[in-house]
């Protein structure tokens, strides 16, 4: 906007009122720049709240920080020393091995579950339409609070889950409590979360796929088994891997559920690199230890997405 | 909706008995699936029952809970709404141009533009807190208002881009050509012809970030040192960390925080379908 205030642009001015022919050059630079002035702000923003979060991260995990940092603004660089702190700590091998069932086990969950649900969901039935949107519920509520919901009918001793299971005999399950059952119960919860997400898109792609599809495979006596593995997969491979993908994205970095359910505990069970960012950066005030534990979450993510981009390359071909 | 049951799906329907045999498995699967929403609401009109065991339906309409909730948490909620609002505001300034742009000027760079905020998603929140954290220090923007806007909005900014640039691809050139004709400058064109026109994906777009907004717990979280600015969902985090016991009150301010997804389902709904139909026609 300042660039009006310049004298080229000012004369630039009085030569497109008097329509006369304009150095075509300098015009169509001047086209191009506010064009641009659209797009520039946000794409300003974006560097802002993206790409610079991305580069200081890499710089602040071989920087030394301690909670006078902010009063002193000293952060010494100290070479390796972040790494090899959380490196040589057996918490972050044990995050980033919780970080993967988690991934793994909510994806699996959720994925199968919701493609379940979106095969039902197309079929034609009254009332099909609203169900299917209050569905995604579940999905819409703030994801703390649901973790604290779950929190209250997970509670071992006065959960609402403990007592159902206890009509067919099934003792008190200590969901949250104990090491080995907390990972399954943060998935669970996560799986109930993902579900909506992942039946909605996977329903847009069933419902891409044409009918006469579905008639002519039924016309060669194929089974709905048989249909739905070799026909309505195969078609619905490119919304697989959107959903897949996108789901990922979200799950690797998980961090409010964990917090509202179980602070990562009991005794570090639950702890995942997201999680653990947050521990070293804003509990201990160890900006550099939490800057380590992001860039493997970043580069966790990076891998993926490469792969994501070739796969899709190789598709085009 | 009962009382519609034999009449509606009349016409064209073949097995219709079977067809609302599905129906129920249907409710029952949503039943399933909205449990916990139910528990949250049966426990939040319990508020008696502490620690002890809930029953499955309240006795009656105990609102104490919602009251007590409405004491400790009425000034969060509020400061959720302010802070959910200034972030669609900024989303939007931001998110609607730049869709227009990348839609409509054949802009040399665009698709690294479009390919640049797809990849947005890969970059974890807890990342950028950590690094925006120090730099919220030093230009104190730490426990004010804005910044948590500012942050809240980027949570919408990339999808809003995308969703919007696909609807303003649609718009026909011959329209912004003619209002060019008409003598009205590029800024009148897009605020005067080009927003009107994609009112549904701008509301869409809108909703969404107001409701990434709504459901941030992350930069509250990391962002504010102090209570001066705590919308809903740090109020209610922190509160169960302190009062262990109320769960009652606990559950009615989650019920209130879950209020605005239940709202704007129902509009959402219908925009995102107006918009869907409305971006294919063309």
């Amino acid at each position: 906007m300042s660039i009006t205030a310049a004298a080229p642009a000012a004369t630039a001015d009085g030569i497109t009122t008097a329509a006369v022919a304009p150095d075509p050059a300098r015009a169509r630079r001047r086209r191009t720049l506010a064009q641009w002035g659209f797009v520039a702000p946000a794409v300003l923003f974006m560097l802002l709240f993206f790409g610079y979060p991305l580069v200081r991260n890499v710089v602040m995990s071989f920087q030394h920080y301690t909670p006078s940092t902010f009063f002193t603004g000293k952060a010494p660089f100290n070479g390796l020393d972040n790494w090899r702190n959380v490196f040589g700590d057996d918490l972050f091998g044990k995050a980033l091995w919780q970080t993967i069932v988690f991934t793994i086990g909510s994806l699996v969950g959720q994925f199968c579950i919701g493609l379940g649900l979106a095969v039902f969901f197309n079929r034609r039935f009254p009332l099909n339409g609203v169900l299917r949107a209050l569905i995604l519920l579940p999905w819409l509520v703030p994801m703390v609070v649901s973790g604290i919901v779950w929190r209250r009918i997970l509670d071992q001793d006065t959960g609402v889950l403990n007592s159902f299971l206890g009509l067919f005999g099934i003792g008190h399950t200590p969901w949250l409590t104990s090491t080995h059952m907390a990972l399954l119960a943060v998935i669970l919860v996560n799986v109930w979360i993902g579900i909506p997400f992942n039946m909605v898109i996977l329903y847009g792609g069933l419902q891409e796929v044409p009918r006469e599809v579905y008639e002519a495979a039924s016309l060669d006596g194929a089974s709905a088994w048989r249909t739905f593995r070799s026909v309505t997969l195969p078609l619905l491979k490119p919304v697989i891997t959107v959903v897949l993908v996108l789901g990922f994205m979200s799950t690797v970095k998980i961090l409010d559920l964990v917090l509202a359910l179980t602070d990562g505990g009991p005794a570090d069970s639950t702890q995942t690199l997201g999680t653990l960012t947050y521990q070293n950066s804003f509990v201990q005030l160890d900006f550099g230890a939490g800057a380590v534990v992001g860039n493997i979450l970043i580069l966790i993510s990076a891998v993926f997405a490469v792969f994501y981009l070739r796969a899709n390359r190789n598709e085009g071909k | 909706m009962a009382t519609t049951t034999p009449a509606a799906p009349a016409p064209a329907v073949n097995r219709p008995k079977r067809r609302w045999g599905t129906t129920a498995v249907g409710i029952l699967i949503l039943a399933v699936m909205l449990f916990p929403l139910y528990w949250m609401i049966n426990t939040a009109l319990q508020p008696e029952s502490g620690l002890l065991e809930v029953d499955p339906v309240p006795h009656g309409l105990d609102l104490s809970g919602f009251s007590s909730a409405v004491t400790e948490q009425g000034g969060h909620l509020l400061t959720s709404l302010a802070v959910a609002l200034g972030a669609v505001v900024i989303c939007l300034a931001f998110s609607a141009p730049a869709a227009y742009g990348l839609a409509q000027f054949n802009l040399r760079g665009a698709k690294t533009v479009v390919f640049g905020t797809l990849i947005t998603q890969m970059v974890p929140g807890i990342v950028i807190a950590n690094a925006m954290y120090s730099a919220y220090v030093d230009l104190g923007l730490v426990n004010s208002y804005f910044g948590l806007m500012l942050a809240d909005a980027s949570l919408g900014i990339p999808f809003a881009i995308v969703l919007m640039r696909s609807f303003m691809v649609a718009i026909p050139r011959e329209v912004i050509e003619a209002a060019e004709v008409d003598g009205a400058g590029r800024l009148r064109t897009f605020v005067q012809v080009v927003l009107p026109m994609s009112r549904n994906s701008l509301i869409t777009a809108g909703l969404f970030s107001f409701l990434y907004a709504w459901s941030d717990f992350m930069f509250a979280l990391t962002l504010n040192t102090t209570d001066h600015v705590k919308p809903v969902t740090l109020g209610i985090y922190q509160y169960i960390g302190a009062h262990v016991g109320d769960w009652g009150s606990v559950m009615a301010a989650s019920v209130l925080s879950a209020i605005p997804a239940a709202i704007l389902l129902v509009l959402a709904q219908k925009y995102i379908a107006a918009g869907i139909t409305g971006g294919s026609v063309k």
